[in-house]
């Protein structure tokens, strides 16, 4: 079985490879996967708090080539979009994308999870600054 | 320059050594008789070749020319020798002891047998991959008819206590088969000082060609008997019937008596390679284990973890070397290596693992530059791994709570 041009392309040069400090209110981090199931994908994305628009992401990943380049793809499709457009990346576009067989189907699948975890993380700190923020008024 | 790609997965199977390709092709073209044809010097010339690689073969195990069985391979062999060993002598018992790690042309007609009514025994192994003589011993019953149990393994190059366990056997009146296709060739084996019954090889893996094997059928003390797997012209002493495969069978006796010949330089050869390969990786990444036994082992073969990555991912990041992985991704089943996973070295490593099968055309050029190139991609990896990451920050993988997909 031979990877696509794209997936070749993603694992040779990914991009946005790197963390962000998890600690930031302005960052929002996914871990999905496990080590023992051969897969762990790390997103991070960083919103811009005027706008609302993801102004930058990041990803780590332990996973085959095509795990790679599904999280390196992501990151690239996360960068300018809103929360609620990010929300809506499917995994069926990465493997149109990325020309993904079906055994690595399982591998978008993860991207996608990565990145919903990622934006309910963001909004659980969100929730929490106004949360507090709303204590500390009173 | 080395040229590329560069193949280091001779424990899947080898390249036919030019000498035993030349030695076939007579028989393709002029020499094409039917080995069982009696009356016509066709005939005559076929069946002489035949018999020269029964020899041959004979020669490299200790084993007679008469005790020697051609067969298509060794999943063909393990077949006859198992299902052929429990049906033949049902009447005597219905116990079958084998172990977890065993290649599946063993473990599979083992399942068939115990679906079959019979009853298995997969002993297991211990963190090397070895099952020891004591074990054995401990499993016998007065219905055990056969010990089936590999002389060396496919994915980390183990050794079994093969003697040891061939006098446990002998003892006590039980069949010893052993699949020794990975250790033939590669380490001595004598059938009788070994105290084996049956044992199964097969020609692709000793730089002779695919389609080919045989089953070593012990003669006296004891005579065995099997029950056919395939009837017909009762070719092989009525064991197997079917057409010999001449020109394959050339190719394997040939293959044999290259081995017998070279083993002792080869092996001393390949141990160097194999610990060059080993040293030239640890100098340079920390975190890389050995699977497998650190002396007991194949002269080849070199089964290695490295932490934090992942086995396919590091596969494509060395593209233009041929090597094995144990990784779920790398089969079909997206299931880790059910050897490693016996070992207990945890599933994450057994993701993590590449075998290096190295063989009789591989060079030292070849073994730096795959030194270069693996020290490279995972490195390459690493740095984009979130484990990696975390261990650096002092983080112990195994505490953290993962969301399992």
């Amino acid at each position: 079985m031979a990877y696509s041009t794209k997936v070749l392309d993603h694992y040779n040069n990914p991009r946005n490879v790197g963390s962000f400090d998890r600690a930031d209110p302005t960052v929002g981090t996914g871990i999905v996967g496990a080590p023992e199931c051969g897969d762990v994908m790390k997103l991070q994305i960083k919103v811009d708090p005027v706008t609302g628009r993801i102004e930058d992401a990041r990803f780590k990943t332990f996973g085959c080539g095509s795990a790679i380049a599904s999280s390196s793809l992501a990151t690239e499709w996360l960068k300018g979009k809103t929360i609620d457009e990010a929300r809506d990346i499917r995994n069926t576009s990465i493997v149109e994308e990325l020309s993904l067989p079906p055994v690595k189907v399982h591998c978008s699948v993860l991207a996608e999870d990565a990145i919903k975890a990622a934006i309910k993380d963001y909004q659980d700190k969100q929730a929490n600054l106004v949360g507090s923020a709303a204590t500390a008024a009173s | 320059m080395v040229k590329t790609p560069i193949y280091m997965d001779n424990n899947a199977t080898t390249r036919t050594d030019p000498r035993v390709v030349q030695a076939m092709l007579p028989y393709f073209t002029e020499f094409y008789g039917n080995a069982a044809s009696r009356n016509h010097s066709f005939g005559w010339k076929a069946e002489e070749a035949v018999e020269q690689a029964r020899e041959q073969v004979g020669s490299l195990i200790g084993a007679g020319a008469k005790e020697v069985i051609f067969t298509s391979g060794a999943t063909e062999s393990n077949n006859l020798a198992i299902k052929g060993v429990a049906s033949m002598y049902k009447k005597k018992g219905n116990h079958v002891i084998t172990a977890v790690t065993e290649h599946k042309a063993v473990i599979d007609p083992c399942k068939r047998l115990e679906r079959d009514g019979y009853h298995v025994t997969f002993l297991p192994v211990d963190k090397f991959g070895r099952v020891s003589a004591e074990q054995v011993a401990a499993a016998l019953t007065d219905k055990t008819i056969l010990v089936s149990l590999m002389a060396a393994n496919n994915e980390i190059g183990t050794l079994h206590p093969i003697k040891e366990i061939g006098k446990v056997c002998k003892q006590k009146g039980v069949l010893f088969h052993t699949d020794a296709v990975q250790m033939v060739g590669k380490v001595p084996l004598d059938v009788d000082e070994m105290g084996i019954d049956l044992l199964s090889l097969s020609a692709h893996k000793i730089y002779g060609p695919k389609g080919v094997g045989a089953l070593y059928v012990r003669r006296k003390d004891p005579r065995v008997r099997l029950d056919p797997l395939i009837d017909g012209g009762g070719h092989e002493r009525g064991m197997r019937s079917g057409t010999l495969a001449v020109t394959n069978i050339v190719g394997l006796g040939l293959a044999a008596e290259l081995c017998r010949k070279e083993l002792d330089v080869e092996a001393k050869r390949l141990i160097g390679l194999r610990e060059r390969l080993k040293k030239g990786i640890e100098a340079e990444l920390g975190d890389v284990y050995l699977n497998g036994h650190p002396t007991e082992r194949l002269p080849g073969n070199m089964n290695l973890s490295f932490a934090f990555v992942e086995g396919e991912a590091l596969m494509m990041g060395i593209k233009d070397v041929a090597v094995s992985s144990g990784s779920a991704c790398t089969s079909a089943s997206l299931e880790p290596s059910y050897v490693l996973k016996a070992l207990g070295v945890g599933d994450e490593l057994a993701h993590s693992s590449i075998r290096f099968g190295l063989g009789r055309f591989n060079t030292e050029e070849e073994v730096d530059f795959v030194i270069d190139d693996v020290v490279r991609a995972v490195n390459h990896l690493r740095a984009m791994s979130p484990l990696f990451e975390m261990h650096k920050q002092g983080i112990d993988l195994k505490t953290v709570q993962w969301a399992a997909h």
